[in-house]
């Protein structure tokens, strides 16, 4: 099978070849072949540790979701547009709160949206006319492995044709994989983005000579050299990642950049854009906003929906206790989220639809094992750049998928609620 | 079945001029009389009420990868709650609205069908998820073609066959209505900082020019012979002066006929009809637009009117975008996009104490007065002149030179010697409001069963607390401002779906689409596709969006 | 003892084992810090060796290896070793600060936990 999605990374690239008797994917990287590997599977159902029916566990859950005050609804960065919509209208109908992984991820960026708005591009354009592609804390190299050659550093575009056509800096911290890869290498200490991106946007505009001779760790020189390239450039990328989101400033170095942004396009033109890392955590903020209005950190409590981060982020209502369930969706947050904020997931009745077990299983009440989208399953995803993609079921199953499991879900409360 | 009693009706597709008739309904259509048992009909008692077609916008921007961005980079439009959730969907928005709140709030206004005015080819399949998640209203999209590389290298060649199989392709594959064309050519060039300024500039890189741009897609539209005709945001939008390039290029329409509508729709004329050379001097070029509008038979036009208040400007005219942001200091989001196109999204307050912004309400008004009734379709081009809600403020507007004065009064004097609205005497019949708000926007979109109430058209009505034959339009405009802000019923299909403002049944409509496959010969254009296809980021095979993925498409096959 | 500025990250392995979090690989590929090979030898360390990293926020026991990371720099993978650390506050954003908080370092003799022993731990 030909043209089959990836559902790893933000990437989403759409070229594998799949050998359904190998049960093998060509062309993909290492993450996406892991993808498409076989693996542990949560086996069937499951309600306090025992295996139940679809059926029962499905009433469970229902019945869980129901008798909450407050239910927490998180994850859905890997699963289905048709599901998250399904979610978000359950958060809704519970008066729950709904967040997704941008939450822990990219979410600052999303800010940073509110307060200067996303002048971007998609990866296609930047694949045909970027001449210069500049990643800010962000490391393809290890993930998003195939970026580099699909839309960025040795893509093959219709204006800028190849490698040799495009210019390509790494911001870091440390010398990453990506950096080596580089034409130019600028290592930062770590908390001084904002600094550094203040520091080009005084050289752009003309105020070079208020900037220190080391800004951040970069030497002026270094910082001249880079906004010499980047007014030279005739279309510039700069794709930031979690290096900037997760670290002192997160929103606010993203705002500064995008000013940066702005300040270019006066003279020539740059885009920027962010490193999203799950296939559809795109999905998971696009759908809810159109649905409710809001991208995450969304309570339902009054009847309509309240956007507030500071408060509605999953991991402020778990540090504050302040909702007695939960339903993980296509997500781990007792991986990946702080330790203060697992420790309130613990002591609430947890639903899980996820088709790997993970620590989440290990302390959900009701477990209900779901198809694999992409590979089981059929359905919408929005790649990193926000364009649709219907990933492809190329398995048969016997698991239901994540939009049945919260069809069914839905039909249950709506009963109970009466 | 329904049986809607003793209503007055106006219908001016059919040259009903406020007659008291009875109307039929079963299975959705509107049928005669001797179809249903009138024992078996709920009766609607319509005495002394207006009984028209439900409301059709031909141009909105609803959904899409635009508005949502637009939602995103605004939680502060979402304060304003106008459902909470409970028997229907929590419904939100201030300008920018959430999908349920798009669909209750034109069911609420007697609207029951709204286009999507602008699809990326590229985003078709987001674009569709937003329809879909719009309740109440029929609705279709457009996708854009004016800046598309493959669509210059067709007009390079002047391989005209080339180009009508692309439109076919391209419509198909996006499950779009028809053809639309925003800033030809300026996108491109603002792909390294840009734009076009005249219908002869050349565009960067390639060997085409505007005017031949939207030459060659009206002959191929017409070829085609596609429902809709050309839809074009033209050159220059937002620049003063820019009313000389309007009237140009709708002079592109002379030489083309077509016996069931326009050949070129010329879209939100409002921001393309400015005199003067900059901001200072800036003065209203409306009524040299309408006399040239008014002279064709081939052209139509909408409003984009702006409305005091706040709005967001989101267009594909990526390029002015970036000059708003410029000007105003705003907020800007962009999307440079391949199988090319561009967008962009600024936030935007019309003041009624600002001079320019008075100068274009004005504008807007005199566009709607002075065109003929049957070539200006009301439009606020939703968000970027402000809310599709305040259409009863601008019918009411229309009607009434006494509601007009009293505005006038409250605007930036600047417009009395910018503009000629003040001695515009001219006050539209309720008869020419029906028309700009149903029957003229379905015929120019092409859409026979839509705008009237004829034997065999979709049963789509409203009913308004206001009986035209007692009623005063001239005077009485907060009455007609509130009828029309209200329907009494809304019916879609043959339900009900709002009673007095309210929602009362929620129901999902159908999203059209045009086929005209038939008309061509797909190898004509497949090998570029594929040539182009190796240069995007999906695969061709991956590309467009099928129809059992949409709730529930319609689709019309040109033949 | 050492103290450095410690950041979380995406690794490969971390990536391709993601789906299997119970799986003895899923937690090689996450119980490690990395630190610069100055910072390595003045703890006395060598591959194999465990340190014990403690932050304001908790502590955890992982694996010790080299890494080409600027001295006084440390990198741990993303995931349950590094969330025992790390700083939970989220300054209004709803993002806790997964990438730069001060820890200490030093070398152990505690054994590293598994997953589920970590989880436990909570």
């Amino acid at each position: 099978m030909e043209d089959v999605i990836c559902t790893f990374c933000g990437s989403v690239c759409d070229d594998g070849e799949f050998d359904a008797e190998k049960k093998k994917v060509k062309k993909f990287c290492r993450l996406g072949s892991a993808k498409f590997s076989e693996k542990e599977r949560i086996k069937a159902p499951m309600v306090d540790g025992k295996e139940v029916s679809y059926e029962t566990a499905i009433e469970k859950a229902a019945e869980i979701l129901v008798n909450a005050k407050k239910p927490l609804l998180y994850g859905w960065a890997s699963t289905a547009n048709e599901a998250i919509r399904l979610g978000v209208i359950l958060a809704e109908k519970l008066r729950g709160v709904y967040d997704q992984c941008a939450s822990v991820c990219h979410a600052p960026g999303t800010l940073a949206v509110i307060e200067e708005g996303l002048p971007g591009a998609t990866l296609g354009s930047v694949k045909n006319r970027a001449d210069v592609v500049v990643f800010w804390g962000s490391n393809p190299a290890e993930a998003h492995p195939r970026h580099g050659m699909r839309y960025s550093i040795s893509a093959k575009g219709l204006l800028i044709k190849d490698r040799k056509q495009r210019k390509v800096v790494v911001f870091d911290v440390r010398p990453t994989k990506t950096a080596k890869m580089a034409d130019l290498f600028i290592q930062v200490k770590p908390g001084y983005d904002y600094a550094v991106i203040s520091a080009l946007r005084a050289i752009l505009s003309g105020n070079a000579d208020v900037v220190p001779s080391e800004v951040g760790g970069v030497a002026k020189e270094k910082l001249l050299q880079l906004a010499e390239m980047m007014k030279n450039a005739k279309y510039g990328a700069i794709f930031y990642g979690l290096g900037v989101t997760q670290s002192r400033g997160r929103d606010r170095n993203v705002e500064n950049a995008i000013k940066l942004i702005q300040l270019l396009n006066r003279t020539t033109r740059w885009i920027i854009w962010p490193m999203r890392g799950h296939y559809n955590v795109v999905g998971a903020g696009e759908v809810p906003a159109w649905e409710v209005g809001y991208q995450y950190a969304i309570d339902f409590s009054r009847g309509y929906p309240r956007f507030s981060p500071a408060e509605f982020s999953a991991v402020e209502v778990l540090k504050r206790k302040d909702c007695d369930a939960a339903l993980i969706v296509a997500s781990d947050p007792a991986a990946h989220f702080p330790a203060a904020a697992v420790k309130h997931l613990k002591q609430i009745p947890v639903i899980q639809i996820d088709p790997f077990p993970n620590m989440t299983t290990l302390l959900a009440k009701v477990v209900i094992p779901s198809a694999v989208y992409g590979i089981e399953a059929e359905g919408t995803a929005y790649r990193m750049d926000g364009i649709p993609l219907r990933v492809k079921k190329i398995l048969e199953t016997s698991y239901w998928t994540d939009e049945k499991i919260l069809e069914e879900i839905l039909k249950r409360v709506e009963k109970l609620k009466g | 079945m329904l049986w809607i009693k003793n209503g007055i009706v106006i219908d001016p597709k059919n040259k009903i001029k406020a007659e008291k008739m009875d109307i039929f309904v079963k299975n959705g259509k509107i049928v005669p009389e001797g179809e249903v048992k009138r024992e078996e009909c709920r009766v609607i008692d319509a005495s002394g009420k207006l009984v028209v077609a439900g409301g059709v916008d031909m141009h909105a921007h609803i959904a899409g990868s635009k508005i949502n961005t637009g939602r995103t980079m605004r939680p502060e439009e979402m304060r304003v709650v106008r459902n909470v959730a409970g028997k229907f969907r929590a419904a939100v928005g201030r300008v920018l609205l959430t999908a349920p709140a798009i669909g209750y709030e034109y069911a609420k206004m007697g609207y029951t069908t709204s286009f999507e005015a602008a699809q990326p080819p590229i985003g078709a399949l987001h674009t569709h998820e937003e329809l879909d998640a719009i309740p109440m209203i029929d609705k279709a999209a457009l996708p854009v073609f004016g800046n598309w590389h493959l669509v210059f290298k067709c007009i390079e060649e002047k391989n005209l066959e080339k180009l009508k199989t692309l439109i076919a392709w391209a419509i198909e594959r996006s499950k779009g209505f028809g053809v639309k064309v925003v800033n030809p050519g300026g996108v491109e060039a603002w792909m390294y900082g840009g734009n076009v300024k005249s219908l002869d500039d050349q565009v960067p890189g390639f060997n085409v020019t505007p005017r031949e741009i939207i030459t060659m897609l009206i002959k191929a539209n017409e070829e085609l012979g596609l429902p809709h005709s050309v839809h074009l945001h033209c050159n220059n939008l937002g620049v003063p002066g820019n009313f000389q390039t309007t009237i140009e290029s709708i002079k592109l329409a002379k030489g083309f006929s077509n016996s069931k509508r326009q050949v070129l729709h010329v879209t939100h004329v409002q921001f393309n009809a400015y005199a003067g050379s900059s901001w200072r001097d800036a003065a209203s070029g409306a009524a040299e637009i309408a006399k040239v509008v008014n002279s064709m038979d081939n052209v139509t036009i909408d409003m984009g009117q702006p409305i005091f208040g706040h709005a967001t400007a989101m267009t594909g005219d990526a390029p002015f975008q970036f000059t708003l942001h410029k000007l105003t200091g705003a907020r800007w989001s962009n999307k440079d996009t391949e199988v090319e196109t561009g967008a962009g999204i600024v936030p935007l307050v019309y003041l009624p104490n600002n001079p320019v912004h008075a100068l274009q309400w004005a504008i807007g008004l005199e566009l709607g007065l002075l065109v003929d009734s049957n070539k200006v379709a009301l439009t606020t081009d939703y968000p970027n002149g402000g809310p599709f809600t305040e259409y009863p403020y601008v019918m009411a507007m229309l009607m009434s030179r006494k509601m007009r004065e009293g505005e006038l009064s409250k605007v930036n004097a600047y417009v009395q010697k910018a503009t000629g609205l003040a001695s515009i005497d001219v006050e539209k019949t309720l008869y020419e409001i029906i028309n700009m708000t149903r029957s003229l926007p379905a015929r120019i979109l092409g859409l026979q069963n839509k705008g009237h109430l004829g034997i065999g058209a979709d049963a789509d009505i409203a009913i308004y607390n206001l009986n035209p034959l007692e009623t005063d339009t001239s005077k009485d405009f907060e009455k007609v401002y509130k009828a029309f802000k209200s329907a009494e019923y809304t019916i879609k299909s043959g339900e009900i779906i709002s009673r007095n403002g309210e929602i009362v049944k929620e129901v999902f409509g159908r999203t059209f689409w045009v086929d005209a496959r038939k008309k061509v010969d797909m190898e004509a254009v497949m090998n570029d596709i594929r040539d182009y296809f190796q240069y995007y980021s999906v695969q061709l095979g991956n590309y467009g969006v099928e129809e059992r993925w949409i709730k529930k498409p319609e689709r019309l096959e040109v033949v | 003892m050492l103290v450095v500025e410690l950041i979380s990250g995406r690794t490969l392995d971390q990536g391709a084992t993601v789906e299997e979090k119970l799986s003895e690989e899923y937690s090689k590929a996450v119980n490690y810090i990395e630190l610069s090979e100055e910072d390595f030898k003045s703890l006395g360390l060598k591959e194999g060796d465990r340190v014990k990293i403690s932050t304001e926020f908790g502590s955890v026991v992982v694996f010790a290896k080299k890494g080409e990371i600027p001295k006084g720099l440390a990198f741990i993978p993303m995931g349950p070793y590094a969330n025992a650390v790390i700083d939970p506050a989220t300054d209004g954003t709803g993002m806790p600060q997964f990438k730069g908080v001060m820890a200490k370092i030093e070398k152990t003799e505690e054994k590293v936990k598994t997953v589920r022993e970590l989880l436990e731990a909570i």
